[in-house]
Protein backbone atom coordinates (compact mmCIF):
# COMPACT_ATOMS: atom_id res chain seq x y z
CA UNK A 1 0.00 0.00 0.00
CA UNK A 2 2.98 2.56 0.80
CA UNK A 3 4.10 1.31 -2.92
CA UNK A 4 0.92 3.20 -4.32
CA UNK A 5 1.33 6.55 -2.83
CA UNK A 6 4.91 6.39 -3.41
CA UNK A 7 3.99 6.22 -6.96
CA UNK A 8 1.25 8.41 -6.68
CA UNK A 9 3.51 11.38 -5.55
CA UNK A 10 5.96 10.56 -8.19
CA UNK A 11 2.69 11.13 -10.03
CA UNK A 12 1.37 14.17 -8.86
CA UNK A 13 5.19 15.86 -8.61
CA UNK A 14 5.38 14.52 -13.13
CA UNK A 15 2.54 15.91 -13.84
CA UNK A 16 2.77 19.52 -12.06
CA UNK A 17 6.30 20.03 -14.05
CA UNK A 18 4.96 18.74 -17.26
CA UNK A 19 1.77 20.87 -17.04
CA UNK A 20 3.91 24.13 -15.81
CA UNK A 21 7.47 23.79 -17.57
CA UNK A 22 8.32 23.42 -21.02
CA UNK A 23 10.52 20.26 -20.44
CA UNK A 24 11.32 19.17 -24.37
CA UNK A 25 14.18 22.23 -24.54
CA UNK A 26 16.89 20.33 -26.68
CA UNK A 27 20.56 19.94 -25.99
CA UNK A 28 21.28 20.03 -29.74
CA UNK A 29 19.38 23.14 -30.46
CA UNK A 30 21.65 24.71 -27.83
CA UNK A 31 25.15 23.18 -29.53
CA UNK A 32 23.77 23.93 -33.09
CA UNK A 33 23.19 27.61 -32.42
CA UNK A 34 26.15 27.67 -30.62
CA UNK A 35 28.01 26.55 -33.47
CA UNK A 36 26.12 29.03 -35.81
CA UNK A 37 27.12 31.40 -33.24
CA UNK A 38 30.75 31.17 -33.95
CA UNK A 39 30.35 31.13 -37.26
CA UNK A 40 28.62 34.34 -36.97
CA UNK A 41 31.11 35.90 -34.72
CA UNK A 42 34.04 34.77 -37.40
CA UNK A 43 32.08 35.75 -40.48
CA UNK A 44 31.99 39.00 -38.70
CA UNK A 45 35.38 39.51 -37.12
CA UNK A 46 36.83 39.21 -40.61
CA UNK A 47 34.37 41.56 -41.54
CA UNK A 48 36.03 44.53 -39.86
CA UNK A 49 39.28 43.38 -39.36
CA UNK A 50 40.38 42.20 -42.43
CA UNK A 51 41.83 45.17 -44.22
CA UNK A 52 43.88 46.12 -41.11
CA UNK A 53 47.41 45.48 -40.06
CA UNK A 54 48.80 44.22 -36.84
CA UNK A 55 49.68 47.24 -35.59
CA UNK A 56 46.58 49.23 -35.76
CA UNK A 57 44.51 46.30 -33.90
CA UNK A 58 41.97 48.50 -32.43
CA UNK A 59 41.12 50.91 -34.83
CA UNK A 60 38.21 49.40 -35.67
CA UNK A 61 36.99 50.70 -39.37
CA UNK A 62 33.07 50.51 -39.68
CA UNK A 63 31.97 51.97 -42.96
CA UNK A 64 28.62 51.95 -44.24
CA UNK A 65 29.32 48.70 -46.27
CA UNK A 66 30.66 46.55 -43.21
CA UNK A 67 27.76 47.99 -41.50
CA UNK A 68 25.62 46.46 -44.27
CA UNK A 69 27.69 43.22 -44.28
CA UNK A 70 27.64 42.80 -40.49
CA UNK A 71 24.06 43.63 -40.58
CA UNK A 72 23.66 40.73 -43.13
CA UNK A 73 25.83 38.21 -41.10
CA UNK A 74 23.33 39.19 -37.55
CA UNK A 75 20.29 38.39 -39.99
CA UNK A 76 21.78 35.86 -41.06
CA UNK A 77 22.79 34.28 -37.79
CA UNK A 78 19.67 34.82 -36.21
CA UNK A 79 17.57 33.40 -38.74
CA UNK A 80 19.96 30.08 -39.24
CA UNK A 81 19.64 29.65 -35.17
CA UNK A 82 15.83 30.04 -34.99
CA UNK A 83 15.36 27.36 -37.41
CA UNK A 84 17.51 24.54 -36.12
CA UNK A 85 16.24 25.48 -32.55
CA UNK A 86 12.73 25.34 -34.01
CA UNK A 87 13.93 21.84 -35.44
CA UNK A 88 15.80 20.49 -32.80
CA UNK A 89 13.34 21.25 -30.25
CA UNK A 90 10.17 19.91 -32.26
CA UNK A 91 12.23 16.57 -32.85
CA UNK A 92 12.25 16.28 -28.77
CA UNK A 93 8.50 17.12 -28.70
CA UNK A 94 7.59 14.18 -30.90
CA UNK A 95 10.32 12.07 -28.98
CA UNK A 96 8.41 12.74 -25.76
CA UNK A 97 4.82 12.66 -26.91
CA UNK A 98 4.44 16.37 -26.21
CA UNK A 99 2.68 18.84 -28.54
CA UNK A 100 5.33 22.00 -29.31
CA UNK A 101 2.45 24.34 -29.44
CA UNK A 102 0.85 24.47 -25.92
CA UNK A 103 0.35 26.48 -23.07
CA UNK A 104 3.59 25.80 -21.50
CA UNK A 105 5.76 26.67 -25.00
CA UNK A 106 3.52 29.94 -25.08
CA UNK A 107 4.43 30.72 -21.59
CA UNK A 108 8.17 30.29 -21.79
CA UNK A 109 7.98 32.07 -25.12
CA UNK A 110 6.28 35.12 -23.68
CA UNK A 111 8.58 35.15 -21.23
CA UNK A 112 11.47 34.84 -22.79
CA UNK A 113 10.21 37.62 -25.40
CA UNK A 114 10.07 40.38 -23.31
CA UNK A 115 13.06 41.10 -22.41
CA UNK A 116 15.12 39.79 -25.89
CA UNK A 117 12.78 41.78 -27.68
CA UNK A 118 13.48 45.03 -25.21
CA UNK A 119 16.97 44.28 -26.44
CA UNK A 120 16.73 44.12 -29.65
CA UNK A 121 15.13 46.93 -30.24
CA UNK A 122 17.44 49.21 -28.05
CA UNK A 123 20.51 47.45 -29.96
CA UNK A 124 18.51 48.14 -33.26
CA UNK A 125 18.57 52.07 -31.86
CA UNK A 126 21.95 52.25 -30.83
CA UNK A 127 22.98 50.89 -34.22
CA UNK A 128 21.31 53.37 -36.24
CA UNK A 129 22.85 56.06 -33.99
CA UNK A 130 26.45 54.58 -34.89
CA UNK A 131 27.18 52.91 -31.20
CA UNK A 132 28.20 49.65 -33.09
CA UNK A 133 30.26 48.49 -30.33
CA UNK A 134 28.09 48.62 -27.09
CA UNK A 135 25.10 46.31 -28.41
CA UNK A 136 27.54 43.12 -28.28
CA UNK A 137 27.32 43.68 -24.68
CA UNK A 138 24.31 44.50 -24.21
CA UNK A 139 23.06 41.63 -26.73
CA UNK A 140 24.64 39.41 -23.28
CA UNK A 141 23.27 41.15 -20.99
CA UNK A 142 19.44 41.18 -22.67
CA UNK A 143 20.08 37.28 -24.08
CA UNK A 144 20.82 36.43 -19.93
CA UNK A 145 18.07 38.66 -18.77
CA UNK A 146 15.63 36.68 -21.05
CA UNK A 147 16.87 33.33 -19.74
CA UNK A 148 16.67 34.13 -16.40
CA UNK A 149 13.17 35.46 -16.64
CA UNK A 150 12.43 32.35 -18.66
CA UNK A 151 13.60 30.09 -16.40
CA UNK A 152 10.70 29.27 -14.02
CA UNK A 153 9.12 28.02 -17.50
CA UNK A 154 11.54 25.24 -17.93
CA UNK A 155 14.82 23.53 -17.14
CA UNK A 156 16.56 24.58 -14.38
CA UNK A 157 19.99 24.79 -15.55
CA UNK A 158 18.34 27.97 -17.73
CA UNK A 159 18.81 30.25 -14.90
CA UNK A 160 22.75 29.64 -14.26
CA UNK A 161 23.02 30.18 -18.32
CA UNK A 162 21.58 33.12 -18.41
CA UNK A 163 23.47 34.55 -14.91
CA UNK A 164 26.59 33.64 -16.53
CA UNK A 165 25.15 35.52 -19.91
CA UNK A 166 24.57 38.58 -18.01
CA UNK A 167 28.25 38.19 -16.09
CA UNK A 168 30.24 37.86 -19.84
CA UNK A 169 27.74 40.89 -20.86
CA UNK A 170 28.77 42.70 -17.99
CA UNK A 171 32.86 41.89 -18.51
CA UNK A 172 32.15 42.69 -22.19
CA UNK A 173 30.73 46.58 -21.18
CA UNK A 174 34.41 47.17 -19.33
CA UNK A 175 36.37 45.24 -21.85
CA UNK A 176 34.73 46.55 -24.71
CA UNK A 177 37.59 46.23 -27.27
CA UNK A 178 37.13 42.04 -26.33
CA UNK A 179 33.39 42.36 -26.66
CA UNK A 180 32.90 40.31 -30.29
CA UNK A 181 35.45 37.98 -28.48
CA UNK A 182 33.18 37.55 -24.85
CA UNK A 183 30.05 37.49 -27.32
CA UNK A 184 31.44 34.37 -29.13
CA UNK A 185 32.08 33.20 -25.68
CA UNK A 186 28.89 33.71 -24.57
CA UNK A 187 26.49 32.82 -27.76
CA UNK A 188 29.20 30.50 -28.51
CA UNK A 189 30.94 28.40 -26.34
CA UNK A 190 29.28 28.86 -23.05
CA UNK A 191 26.20 27.73 -25.21
CA UNK A 192 27.79 24.78 -26.75
CA UNK A 193 28.92 23.65 -23.16
CA UNK A 194 25.13 23.94 -22.20
CA UNK A 195 23.74 22.15 -25.02
CA UNK A 196 25.86 19.45 -24.45
CA UNK A 197 25.16 19.33 -20.45
CA UNK A 198 21.37 19.30 -21.22
CA UNK A 199 21.72 16.66 -23.95
CA UNK A 200 23.22 14.54 -21.46
CA UNK A 201 21.24 15.17 -18.42
CA UNK A 202 17.78 14.77 -20.14
CA UNK A 203 18.14 12.05 -22.55
CA UNK A 204 15.56 10.03 -23.07
CA UNK B 1 -3.08 4.87 11.67
CA UNK B 2 -6.58 5.37 11.23
CA UNK B 3 -7.03 8.82 11.74
CA UNK B 4 -4.69 9.08 9.07
CA UNK B 5 -6.39 7.20 6.45
CA UNK B 6 -9.80 8.94 7.42
CA UNK B 7 -8.06 11.89 5.80
CA UNK B 8 -7.42 10.17 2.31
CA UNK B 9 -9.60 11.20 0.24
CA UNK B 10 -11.86 8.46 -1.73
CA UNK B 11 -11.72 11.08 -4.53
CA UNK B 12 -8.28 10.49 -4.94
CA UNK B 13 -7.93 7.19 -4.64
CA UNK B 14 -8.14 6.84 -8.79
CA UNK B 15 -5.15 7.90 -10.59
CA UNK B 16 -6.16 9.94 -13.49
CA UNK B 17 -8.44 11.85 -10.94
CA UNK B 18 -5.41 12.45 -9.02
CA UNK B 19 -3.52 13.86 -12.29
CA UNK B 20 -6.46 15.99 -12.98
CA UNK B 21 -6.30 17.55 -9.84
CA UNK B 22 -2.14 18.05 -9.70
CA UNK B 23 -2.30 19.80 -12.88
CA UNK B 24 -5.64 21.84 -11.94
CA UNK B 25 -3.82 23.30 -8.58
CA UNK B 26 -0.63 24.41 -10.48
CA UNK B 27 -2.01 26.13 -13.35
CA UNK B 28 -5.18 28.20 -13.17
CA UNK B 29 -7.19 26.91 -15.52
CA UNK B 30 -6.51 23.80 -18.36
CA UNK B 31 -9.00 23.35 -21.41
CA UNK B 32 -10.37 19.85 -21.87
CA UNK B 33 -7.82 19.61 -24.75
CA UNK B 34 -4.87 20.21 -22.31
CA UNK B 35 -5.42 17.74 -19.87
CA UNK B 36 -6.14 15.19 -22.65
CA UNK B 37 -2.95 15.18 -24.25
CA UNK B 38 -0.98 15.71 -20.54
CA UNK B 39 -2.72 12.79 -19.32
CA UNK B 40 -2.23 10.49 -22.11
CA UNK B 41 -6.69 9.38 -21.59
CA UNK B 42 -9.42 8.96 -23.88
CA UNK B 43 -12.45 11.24 -24.66
CA UNK B 44 -14.72 9.20 -22.99
CA UNK B 45 -12.49 8.24 -20.05
CA UNK B 46 -11.24 11.98 -18.86
CA UNK B 47 -14.71 13.40 -18.93
CA UNK B 48 -16.40 10.33 -16.66
CA UNK B 49 -13.65 11.51 -14.54
CA UNK B 50 -14.01 15.25 -14.48
CA UNK B 51 -17.55 14.57 -14.00
CA UNK B 52 -17.06 13.10 -10.40
CA UNK B 53 -14.97 15.61 -10.02
CA UNK B 54 -17.57 17.91 -10.82
CA UNK B 55 -20.05 16.45 -8.88
CA UNK B 56 -17.68 16.53 -5.39
CA UNK B 57 -17.37 20.11 -5.90
CA UNK B 58 -13.79 19.85 -6.50
CA UNK B 59 -13.64 21.69 -9.79
CA UNK B 60 -15.62 24.14 -12.00
CA UNK B 61 -15.94 24.44 -15.39
CA UNK B 62 -16.16 27.10 -17.65
CA UNK B 63 -17.79 27.12 -21.56
CA UNK B 64 -15.98 29.39 -23.79
CA UNK B 65 -16.01 29.93 -27.56
CA UNK B 66 -12.68 29.79 -29.62
CA UNK B 67 -14.03 31.26 -33.02
CA UNK B 68 -16.83 28.81 -33.78
CA UNK B 69 -15.61 25.77 -31.65
CA UNK B 70 -16.99 25.26 -28.25
CA UNK B 71 -14.06 24.93 -25.45
CA UNK B 72 -14.48 24.07 -22.20
CA UNK B 73 -11.93 25.13 -19.73
CA UNK B 74 -11.54 23.60 -16.16
CA UNK B 75 -9.94 24.87 -13.01
CA UNK B 76 -10.21 23.77 -8.97
CA UNK B 77 -12.07 24.79 -6.45
CA UNK B 78 -11.54 26.19 -3.25
CA UNK B 79 -13.08 23.06 -1.99
CA UNK B 80 -11.11 21.28 -4.19
CA UNK B 81 -7.44 22.43 -3.10
CA UNK B 82 -8.09 21.92 0.35
CA UNK B 83 -9.46 18.53 -0.51
CA UNK B 84 -6.04 17.80 -2.30
CA UNK B 85 -3.74 19.30 0.43
CA UNK B 86 -5.21 17.31 2.86
CA UNK B 87 -4.96 14.26 0.76
CA UNK B 88 -1.03 15.04 0.24
CA UNK B 89 -0.70 15.58 4.06
CA UNK B 90 -2.03 12.43 5.00
CA UNK B 91 -0.36 10.35 2.15
CA UNK B 92 3.22 12.27 3.83
CA UNK B 93 2.23 10.82 7.18
CA UNK B 94 1.30 8.02 5.92
CA UNK B 95 4.66 7.50 4.72
CA UNK B 96 6.72 8.75 7.75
Amino acid sequence: MEEKYIKDLEEIKDIMNRSTRFISLSGLSGVSTGIIALIGAFAAYHTVFKKQGYLVYDAVNIDAVNVKHLLLIAVGTLVASIVTAIFFTSIKTKMQKQTVWDVQTKRLLLHLLIPLVTGGVLCLMLLMKGFVGITLPLMLIFYGLALVNGSKYTLDEIRTLGLIEIILGLVAFQFIDYGLHLWALGFGVVQIAYGIIIQLKYKL
Amino acid sequence: MKEVLKDLDKAFENRIRLGIMSALIVNDCIDFNGLKTLLGVTDGNLASHLKSLEKSDYIDYKKEFLGRKPNTVYAATKKGTEAFKKHINAIEQLLK
